[in-house]
């Protein structure tokens, strides 16, 4: 049977299809639909949101050791939290197989960056493999399980946007029954102290020539022939758009990025008359191929910023002329960014935070929109967790009474990915900073997945509730009110109040996001 | 190969649109890809959707100048994607108009010449008033199927066709709303 599926889904229908048994994540666009898919369609995979990707990636790798196939899937950034797992589960390998689903944000349509984490391959020894369409998307999925387990290794799937975000047609499996393998216990294996560290990283170097090996042979790396004036090399959505902007051409397909496979590469050089890379991002692939001492042309014409587009790759390779009929508009075209919706109770929040003209350290959710007219009321952010410890910065750098005017802003689901750790080193450290969490009982932005402080798990079933505020006072905060930023006049007071007391503090801005049901 | 750029405003129902269109496509036997935005992107912002068909697709982005129909629920909104259209490509454009912020605090103003610029550079384009059509329906949430109704003229498929597809994609409840609504946009009027 045929279904069109979006990316995203043909992921969590490939973890179905190859018998995956636990599933983590922790949402982050564009990855949220595959836990979203899994928790919703396949329920018998055991799925679960994690509180933040590290995490969710330790519970992977847990399962995968025990013996279980294990996907843990996250946004590029969110790798970057679970880097430290990451590198060092690289080391001890699995026992059932571990795949991470790593999706990039080429354009940063929706992310704070435009990472490349096919250097987190190279830098972390771990197999990488790229689809290129949903139907890919669902074959490499189950590939990776498969490679995992033959070579003992994790090995990530990297999407971008356009993969995770397009729709196209799969042909539909049925489940493979695999069995949880008993857990052994193997303390060399899985204990990295040094003295079983140091054999380990011997292992996996022996691995990265058989897999190199597997690179160059599995006809995962295809050459697709065509007139052999000009070959490209490229990979993931790219490919796509070289095939449609130069069908005449000879292709050599990117399957797997890492190991990368030298003698293909060298077999379709040797052939071709003039050689492109045609690659989103950095220059990965074309830095490799340069290295093996080919000559080639990347990004002196394709560029390195934002995400490509069929037009693009058609202009540079083709010297297509696009012309443009919008540009004899004369009237200016109001542009229309993304808001924060009408009566959002974040919009409370900011419109005391700019009359009160406090310093703002903002956080990662849908509040970073108050950086934007008609609010413009946030001057700091980073990464997810960072207003707190900033806040905390900005009192080391200028004193105490920097703390009078600056507030950290921070979203529930936020807080509790990353917020709970700095607000322990600023009650630690003797700040007396005010940290407000913007309790809109959900992580909005993504589309209102639940969290440990909804009650709720990934599938709707009842759990804990973790209470904001008995954390916030465990961490050592005395000062800790509760209000609903809609009361304006209350919640005004509450701010002056907090930021002019000399100790820590947390308000809990509670009111539930306006979307939310 | 035929390619389609749904536009309008985040939360107007580009992405339902898109995925009826490619259900009748796929039950024709054609290869079908698509690209949305999620997320942030969604906030209120504008928002896109490529739908492409044919025997065989690569690209799920419509290059510029090659898209055979835009689709825009929003006036404004069509102008962001008019580069997109090949030059014997139809634009169909819903007159309603959503204050973009800039427009809404004042700072710049909705342009009142849309119309008339498009009606003066592209041949074939459709301007439609949607509001009757929505009231009869009894939502106004189903201006995307509206929208896909005045297109579905265009298209190849039958009204069997497309009323399996958004059966098999709307939830039971508003099936009989959205047929209707289907029905309402096939049969509209434009200026």
């Amino acid at each position: 049977m045929k279904k069109v599926l979006l990316g995203n889904e043909a992921i969590a229908r490939g973890a179905w299809e190859a018998g995956c048994h636990v599933a983590t994540s922790y949402p982050g666009t564009p990855s949220t639909e595959i836990l979203e898919t899994i928790a919703r369609e396949y329920t018998d995979i055991r799925s679960q949101w994690s509180p933040n990707e590290k995490v969710a990636l330790e519970v992977a790798a847990g399962a995968s050791i025990a013996g279980a196939r294990a996907l843990a899937s996250m946004k590029h950034v969110g790798l970057n939290v679970a880097a430290d797992p990451l590198f060092t589960f690289s080391y001890t390998g699995v026992n059932g197989g571990l795949v991470i689903l790593n999706a990039d944000d080429p354009g940063a349509w929706s992310s704070q960056n435009e990472q490349d984490n096919r250097h987190l391959a190279r830098a972390s020894k771990i197999p990488m493999i790229e689809p290129s369409s949903p139907q890919e998307a669902k074959d490499f999925t189950m590939l990776a399980f498969e490679l995992s387990e033959q070579f003992d290794r994790p090995v990530i799937v990297r999407i971008t946007t356009r993969i995770a975000h397009s729709q196209g047609i799969v042909e539909m499996g049925e489940r493979k029954n695999v069995p949880v393998r008993e857990f052994v216990r193997n303390p060399q294996k899985y204990v990295m102290i040094p003295a079983h560290a140091r054999p380990r990283h011997k292992f996996i170097e022996e691995q990265f020539i058989k897999l190199k090996e597997y690179s160059n042979k599995s006809g995962i790396n295809r050459i697709e022939w065509g007139n052999k004036k000009r070959g490209i090399i490229t990979d993931s959505v790219a490919y796509q758009y070289v095939k449609e902007t130069c069908p005449e051409d000879s292709v050599l397909k990117i399957g797997m990025v890492w190991p990368m496979p030298d003698d293909v590469i060298r077999e379709f050089a040797a052939a071709v008359g003039e050689l492109y890379v045609v690659e989103e991002l950095d220059p990965f692939i074309e830095d490799y191929v340069k290295a093996l001492g080919i000559k080639a042309v990347g990004k002196e014409i394709i560029p390195l910023l934002n995400e490509l587009t069929p037009e693009i790759v058609d202009q540079a390779l083709n010297g297509k002329k696009i012309t443009s009929l919008v540009s004899d508009y004369k009237t200016p075209i109001p542009p229309r960014p993304p808001a924060l919706c009408q009566g959002c109770p974040h919009g409370f929040v900011f419109n005391v935070l700019k009359k009160l003209d406090l310093n703002v350290n903002g956080d990662i959710g849908c509040y970073t929109l108050a950086v934007l007219p008609p609010y413009s009321a946030m001057h700091t952010q980073g990464c997810m967790g960072a207003s707190i410890g900033m806040t905390l910065g900005f009192e080391k750098a200028h004193g105490e009474e920097m703390a009078r005017k600056t507030v950290a802003v921070i979203g529930d689901s936020t807080f509790v990915h990353s917020g709970i750790t700095p607000l322990i080193d600023l009650v630690y450290n003797r700040g007396t900073g005010t940290v407000i969490i913007l309790d809109n009982r959900s992580t909005a932005m993504t589309g209102h997945q639940d969290h440990p402080a909804t009650g709720k798990t990934a599938n709707g079933e009842e759990t804990h509730e973790l209470d904001l505020e008995l954390l916030a006072r465990a961490c050592g905060v005395k000062r800790v009110v509760k209000v609903d930023p809609k009361n304006t006049e209350e919640f005004e007071r509450v701010v002056r109040e907090e930021t002019a007391a000399r100790e820590p503090s947390v308000i809990i801005s509670l009111r539930k996001c306006i979307l939310k049901k | 190969m035929v390619n389609v750029i749904f536009a309008g405003v985040g939360g107007q129902g580009v992405i339902l649109a898109s995925k009826v269109l490619m259900e009748v496509a796929k039950d024709r036997g054609y290869d079908v890809k698509e690209s949305e935005v999620h997320g942030m992107a969604q906030r209120g912002g504008s928002v896109e959707c490529n739908v492409r068909y044919g025997e065989k697709v690569y690209s799920p982005l419509i290059e510029k100048g090659t898209a055979d129909y835009v689709v825009s629920l929003e006036e404004l909104e069509i102008l962001r994607k008019i580069d997109y259209l090949s030059p014997d490509g139809a634009v169909i454009v819903n007159r309603e108009k959503i204050d973009p912020a800039p427009v809404q605090t004042g700072a710049m103003s909705y342009p009142n010449d849309i119309q008339e610029w498009i009606k003066s550079r592209v041949k074939q384009a459709h301007f439609v008033d949607t509001v009757g059509a929505l009231k009869e329906a009894g939502s106004k949430k189903a201006l995307n199927i509206v929208m896909l109704g005045f297109l579905s003229r265009f298209l190849e498929f039958t009204d069997e066709q497309w009323e399996k597809a958004i059966k098999s994609l709307v939830k039971e409840k508003f099936v009989e709303m959205n047929l209707k609504a289907f029905k309402l946009g096939r049969e509209m009027k434009s200026s």
